[in-house]
């Protein structure tokens, strides 16, 4: 695929300080210090994960996809790229990624955009806003529906042609493929393991991620 | 389309937005906003919220998924976070507009432009887009946790297969214009600081011309609303969301 940099990890998950696995259709939200790395593993292929990204004391400043892809002047992410904060700060680095690949403008899924995009009558499914949110409010913590910007989807497939057209593609992950970033401050990580029916993003077929952390 | 002039007795206000200036208004439901670059280069940076509880504000993600488009130009809507359109383009003579690329800093104007402060230039000091956004927010109550993927009309960045992006130069002749019809009532927060990826490096930000008109109804056959079915469902939401008001 043009311009991917496909890189593999020389870390041991047998050293990893911790582990989870995210089944689909949960939120995942978890913080990462400054130097600490964090593997996502697609477990079993074709699954996207929707993530945001605060500053653990601050979370006004965040993940900001405008000024990551303007900065370094692409809009997908992989190996190399540097995630920036609203406040223009560096927040993380992806290390490594044997995926190749990441969206930064399809956004998450929403009961109310899901009745725009689908049918008026698919409000009721589940969604990645209802996980953002269902987990900020159980956590207590002082970050809301405002602060929902514009996130990352790990391992999806969000092609843009050359003549402004955006499409969303079967995935281009397969089992096994991981993504690793390294914190370049504390940060709080939000995660919706998608649980999208409607379109390819997770071929349909929605499944489980692994989470590690490494110090 | 073909440029057309606005009938003046449908003309509410005129107003002009200098060179990297700010500007906010709430546009009500039934009226245009007609934002006209009239020296041609301009930027003009726009956020939508809904003026009624500005929880509710434009979502750049649902904006292109739903139309299946990077950029925006006239038939297309703008989304809110809700499923609901706050404005549409019911007209536009330019082509194309940037929804991915936000607003320079203070940090990139001076790379860019050199820094001309307001102690040594007065009134002609440099400006930067996030700098005149955050303050039109703080104006309305809100602050930067507000301030999301906007909008840069007039501009055009496009990408090539590997998602390189490249900017246009040449994409808004003097006197394009876009006409944003709103479909609720909407903040507009605008401000008209140079494009974060223009390639000029002399410091040159354009005025736009601004005027708000009262607009036809929305007919059956109307263009924006009958683009894609998903425009007929986001028209359906927004009708809903009126019913708890009118």
């Amino acid at each position: 695929m043009t311009g991917a940099k496909l890189t593999e990890s020389q870390l041991d998950p047998a050293d990893a300080v911790y582990t989870a696995v995210v089944p689909a259709g949960e939120p995942w939200l978890h913080p990462l210090k400054t130097g600490q790395t964090l593997r996502i593993l697609d477990l079993e292929g074709n699954q996207a994960v929707d993530t945001l990204f605060y500053n653990a004391h601050d979370p006004a400043e965040r993940y900001s996809a405008v000024d990551t892809i303007r900065a370094q002047g692409n809009l997908y992410l992989t190996t190399g790229s540097r995630l920036l904060t609203c406040d223009g700060n560096a927040m993380l680095t992806i290390t490594a990624d044997t995926c190749g690949r990441h969206d930064t403008l399809g956004g998450a899924c929403a009961a109310e955009s899901n009745q725009v995009r689908y049918d008026l009558d698919k409000r009721s499914m589940h969604n990645c806003r209802d996980s953002f949110l269902s987990a900020l409010a159980e956590a207590g913590v002082d970050i809301g529906k405002r602060d929902l910007a514009s996130n990352i989807n790990f391992f999806m497939n969000v092609p843009v042609t050359p003549q402004g057209g955006l499409t969303f593609e079967d995935g281009i992950s397969a089992p096994g493929r991981y993504v690793e970033m390294r914190a370049e401050m504390d940060v709080m990580v939000l995660v919706s393991n998608c649980p999208q029916l409607n379109n390819p993003c997770n071929a349909y077929n929605p499944t489980p991620v692994q989470m590690f952390i490494w110090d | 389309m073909t440029a057309h002039d606005i009938d003046p007795a449908r003309i509410v206000h005129r107003d002009t937005l200098p060179g990297a200036r700010y500007w906010s208004f709430i546009i009500r439901r039934g009226f245009c906003l007609r934002i006209t670059d009239s020296e041609g280069g301009a930027n003009c940076s726009a956020l939508l919220y809904n003026a009624r509880e500005t929880l509710e504000r434009y979502n750049m993600a649902d904006t292109l998924k739903a139309q299946h488009t990077v950029c925006l130009t006239q038939g297309h809507v703008c989304y809110s976070d809700m499923g609901r359109v706050l404005m549409s383009i019911v007209a536009d003579t330019c082509g194309w507009h940037d929804t991915f690329c936000g607003v320079s800093t203070a940090a990139m104007v001076e790379a860019r432009y050199g820094r001309h402060s307001y102690q040594d230039y007065r009134n002609d000091f440099y400006r930067s887009g996030r700098e005149l956004f955050l303050i039109e927010l703080v104006k309305h109550g809100m602050d930067k946790r507000d301030l999301v993927s906007n909008i840069n009309f007039f501009s055009r960045v496009d990408t090539d297969d590997a998602g390189n992006m490249h900017f246009h130069t040449d994409n808004s002749p003097a006197g394009s214009y876009v006409d944003l019809r709103a479909e609720m009532d909407t903040l507009v927060l605008l401000n008209s600081c140079p494009h974060p990826l223009d390639t000029a490096t002399t410091w040159q930000p354009r005025p736009v011309d601004l005027a708000i008109w009262r607009a036809d109804p929305v007919a059956e056959d109307d263009e924006c609303m009958n683009s894609c079915p998903e425009n007929r469902r986001g028209f359906a939401n927004t009708a809903i969301y009126h019913c708890q008001y009118d």
